[in-house]
Formats: structure tokens, C-alpha cells, sequence
């Protein structure tokens, strides 16, 4: 089992979360959106999976490069 | 005239303010946020105050904070510049009930334009030519199909408040529809605290042109030419132009005379621009009206030599139109806007940081204005806007040329910006032969990378 680490593009706050641990993903799925300087960025994830962790909270400013969640791959 | 005007605002368009008061020989006041309090601007205010913490709701867009900065102040005017809370017709009648002056319109025409299907609806009244729309959808809509028959697909589902654009979406047939609706209902309660949605008939490849107007309430009212505004991204303008290239020439400036007349009928007050989309066999629809200062003022100011801030201050003063204009507005060559962001240039995604090198270009013919300065930080909390570069050429090939050596010219380092989306966009055939429409900067950007 593969753990892939969402990360943030961006520098901003944590917006909304739209997912919960143990939500089933496909590629190109939301699981959260950042907004920063006036825009929402959606994070989508990158693998099909599950959500096994979600490491930030709605309204927690967040780095660039910070991991926001991780994603257990699928077999 | 005032005696001291408090500038309700930040960044870009405080440093505009300011510059023109202080020419005026008018005091002013900044307001400013906790992580902005280093900006140079702020710095070097004879009187600052600041309001809270960085979100917009606790410093900019915070009515207590403000108020009391008014009263401490000692003011007798206040501008709000553009964003924030400049089209809120509550702050504006919050100040007003103070018994200090807000430079802008009256509340009750913000009230009305903020709102894109009354401001439709009164500009239908008005005999300006408007898209096929349907009414507010209503929350609990029963059958869709009605709203959307009248319109015709493909169509835009569009927020009534708010702007920017924020939340449209485009729909191509019936089956996305109700999705659709639900979304930007969503969108538009969490940003405008708003969730009324209508749909409009989408216009395929549209070019935004827009018709800058003053008035002074009695009826005196002046268009002052248009700008072409096409070339965005996310539906954010990205470069300005003015005159507006290839374009009907009378039929565009009997739209800005008509434009007047309507204002003029509603004794407008104050600087507004009447947004139009023009359609590929050049007819003009009515978009949405900004009641205030527009971000993109300064490509008029350049070919027509006036300061509009400056006859917006006097007009608020109560100064009449033909005091502060001149008969007759000439315009004079041709100038281009460039809005330098903080962003990534092919994504659009916000870039935040420290600017480690910012030498804006030192040009004749070439205005910047930044609030920024070398060593200055660029936080995630407000639009990314660093500069605005106007270039003034005496000719549309002249512009160009100006305004391309201006970003080589423009060195930043500690963050990314969109010079290079903006050369491409400068260097492109679409650019130079107007072959360009609202989508374009979308269908450019794929070519940066």
C-alpha cells in the first residue's frame, strides 16, 4: 500500500474541506480548496484511493508545499 | 474643498489616491491592516491607522474599525477606491449618517447596480440594448425549464451580486443545468452573502468594452470615452486598451453619448463605467455598471490628460461639471494597461513571498503604480495585483512596443509573476490584428509553458 501526500500550491487559508477520512477518490476529485489572494484553488486528488488522513482544518493558513491530506492508493 | 480625506483602501489604488490629494493640497489619512503596516505608503503617512488583523473582514472590509478611524481622524471625507467596500451601499450610508463625506455615487445607485438583474432591468427600461436573461431563479425552483427556454442554450448561470464574475458558469444543455445553479447559489452566498442566481444568454467570443462616464448629480453628466478590456483571465482583466482597436468607430461613440443621456436622467453622481459586451457583428449589450473608481482609469487619463480622481474629489465637493471638465475632452494617441500579478503564469495560481528584487521600469511615456517596494512582502490575504504599468504611445503599434520594452524593463525577483503570460499576449498575432475576445488569455496561456 502506497501513501501519496496531497500538497498545497499555493500560500493561503484552508477554505473548505469536502472530503472525510475514508472517502473513496478517483483522479480530478475535490478534496479541498485553498484560497489565496482572493481565489479558490481547488485540490484535487492525483491517484485513485482513499482518503486515510486530512491534516488541516477550515481556516488554517497553509504554506506552499504543505501537505493537506493523504491519499492510501489503490491496489 | 476638503480638508482631509481618509482613504478606505489599500495597495495600488491608496498610492493613486493619495498622490492626486496631496496635488489638491488635501491631507490624508491611511488605513491599513496589521501585515500591511510596513508598506511604504503606510510608512510615510503624516496619519495612519490601523484596523486589525490581516482577513479582509477584520481590517478592510471591517465597518468599526473604519468608522472609528473616520472619527479619530477628524476627516471630512472619505474615498473608497475600487474593491472592498466600495460598492457596499451600507458603509457608504454609514459614513454618510456621520456627517462625513464618501466620494462616490449615491447609495441608493450603488444599491441598485450592485444588483446585475435590476441594473439589467433599469438599463432595459432606459432602452440600452441587454443579452436575453431570464427572472431570479428562486431557491426552490420546481421546473428549471421555464427560466432556461426564454434564454437558449448554451448560457451563463450568473450571481446577481457581486462581480468579478465570480461563480458564472457556462452551460451547454439542459442536462448540466440544475448543477449548475446549485453551484454558483453556493458560490455566491459564501462571497456576497447572496445565493440569487439568474441565467443569460452566452454571447460566443465577446469583446468587453467599457464607457467610462462622470457626473455631477444635477444632471451634468460626461462620457469620456471607452476602454477595450478583453484580453483576462478567470475572468479578471489582465490588459487594457484605449481607443478600443477595430471597432465602429460612430456606433461606439453614439453608445458613450447615449450612456450619458441615461445617467444624465438618473442625475448621476460621481465617476461610473458602463460594462458592455460586443458582440462579432459589433453590436454593444449591456453587462454591468461599476459605480466608482475603475482599477484600469489610468489608460483614460493618459490620451485625455485629466485626472479623473481629481474631478471625482471636486464633483463630491459639490463642484459643478463644467468646472472641473474641459468642453471638449480630447483624446491623444493610443495606451495600454498591463496588470503585473503575483501569480504563476500559465496556472493563474497565486504566488506569495517576498519581493527579493523590484525595479519597476523608469520610462518617459511609461506610469507605474505600486504600492510596493524591494524587501516588501506579498501575502496571500488580498488581490495579487504588484503594479499597474500604463504606457502612452502615439499610436496602437507605438503602445505596444512602449509597453513590451516596460516589462523587460521590469525586474522582480521572490515571487512569480505573469510578465511572461503578458509578452505572449503582446507578441501574439490575435493581439495585433484584434482577433481577440474574453477567452483569449485562457486559449494563450497553454502557450507560455
Amino acid at each position: 500500500m502506497t501513501d501519496v501526500e496531497v500538497k498545497s500550491e499555493v500560500t493561503g487559508t484552508i477554505w473548505k474541506i469536502e472530503m472525510k477520512v475514508g472517502d473513496a477518490v478517483d483522479v480530478g476529485d475535490e478534496i479541498l480548496i485553498v484560497e489565496s489572494m482572493k481565489m479558490e484553488i481547488p485540490v484535487m486528488a492525483s491517484i485513485p484511493g482513499r482518503i486515510s488522513k486530512i491534516t488541516v482544518s477550515e481556516g488554517q493558513p497553509v504554506e506552499e508545499g504543505d501537505t493537506l491530506a493523504i491519499i492510501e492508493a489503490q491496489k | 474643498m476638503f480638508r482631509k480625506v481618509l482613504i478606505a483602501n489599500r495597495g495600488v489604488v491608496a498610492t493613486r489616491i493619495a498622490r492626486t490629494l496631496e496635488s489638491m493640497g488635501i491631507e490624508w489619512v491611511a488605513v491599513h491592516s496589521k501585515v500591511d503596516e510596513d508598506l511604504p505608503y503606510v510608512r510615510g503617512a503624516n496619519e495612519a491607522y490601523c484596523l486589525g488583523a490581516a482577513t479582509p473582514r477584520e481590517s478592510y472590509l471591517n465597518y468599526d474599525a473604519i468608522l472609528s478611524a473616520i472619527k479619530r481622524s477628524q476627516c471630512d471625507a472619505v474615498h473608497p477606491g475600487y474593491g472592498f467596500l466600495s460598492e457596499d451601499p451600507n458603509f457608504a450610508r454609514l459614513v454618510t449618517d456621520s456627517g462625513v463625506r464618501l466620494i462616490g455615487p449615491r447609495p441608493l445607485d450603488v444599491e441598485t447596480m450592485g444588483n446585475k438583474i435590476r441594473a439589467r432591468d433599469r438599463m432595459e427600461g432606459a432602452g440600452i440594448p441587454v443579452l436575453r436573461a431570464s427572472k431570479r431563479v428562486p431557491e426552490d425552483v420546481e421546473n428549471l425549464k421555464e427560466y432556461a427556454e426564454h434564454v437558449g442554450f448554451p448560457m451563463l448561470v450568473k450571481a446577481a451580486a457581486g462581480g468579478g464574475g465570480i461563480g458564472m458558469q457556462r452551460v451547454s444543455d439542459e442536462s448540466k443545468l440544475s448543477i449548475a445553479v446549485e453551484k454558483t447559489r453556493q458560490l455566491s452566498a459564501r462571497a456576497f452573502g447572496d445565493g440569487t442566481v439568474y441565467l443569460e444568454q452566452y454571447l460566443e467570443e465577446p469583446r468587453h468594452i467599457e464607457f467610462q462616464m462622470v457626473g455631477d448629480g444635477r444632471g451634468g453628466v460626461r462620457p469620456i470615452y471607452e476602454r477595450d478590456c478583453s484580453i483576462q483571465r478567470r475572468h479578471q482583466k489582465v490588459i487594457e486598451e484605449t481607443p478600443a482597436p477595430k471597432i465602429d468607430r460612430k456606433a461606439c461613440d453614439a453608445m458613450g453619448e447615449r450612456l450619458a443621456d441615461v445617467l444624465s436622467d438618473w442625475n448621476y453622481e460621481s465617476l461610473g463605467t458602463v460594462e458592455m459586451l460586443m458582440g462579432r457583428d459589433g453590436s454593444f449589450y449591456f453587462l454591468e455598471m461599476n459605480t466608482r473608481l475603475q482599477v484600469e482609469h489610468g489608460i483614460t487619463e493618459a490620451v485625455t490628460g485629466l485626472d479623473l480622481v481629481e474631478m471625482q474629489i471636486a464633483v463630491a465637493a459639490g463642484k459643478d461639471l463644467a468646472d472641473t471638465c474641459p468642453p471638449k475632452i480630447i483624446r491623444k494617441g493610443h495606451a495600454i494597461e498591463l496588470r503585473i500579478y503575483a501569480e504563476d503564469p500559465v496556472r493563474f495560481f497565486p504566488s506569495a513571498g517576498k519581493l527579493i528584487k523590484f525595479q519597476p521600469p523608469k520610462m518617459t511615456n511609461v506610469r507605474v503604480e505600486t504600492p510596493f517596494a524591494e524587501g516588501c512582502l506579498i501575502t496571500p490575504y488580498y488581490d495579487p495585483t504588484l503594479a499597474l504599468v500604463i504606457v502612452h504611445g502615439s499610436d496602437r503599434l507605438g503602445a505596444i512596443k512602449l509597453a513590451r520594452e516596460a516589462l523587460n524593463a521590469f525586474s522582480i525577483e521572490g515571487v512569480k509573476t505573469n510578465i511572461p503570460f503578458l509578452h505572449l499576449v503582446l507578441s501574439s498575432d490575435e493581439f495585433h490584428g484584434c482577433r481577440y475576445h474574453t477567452t483569449i488569455g485562457e486559449q494563450l496561456s497553454k502557450k507560455v509553458a
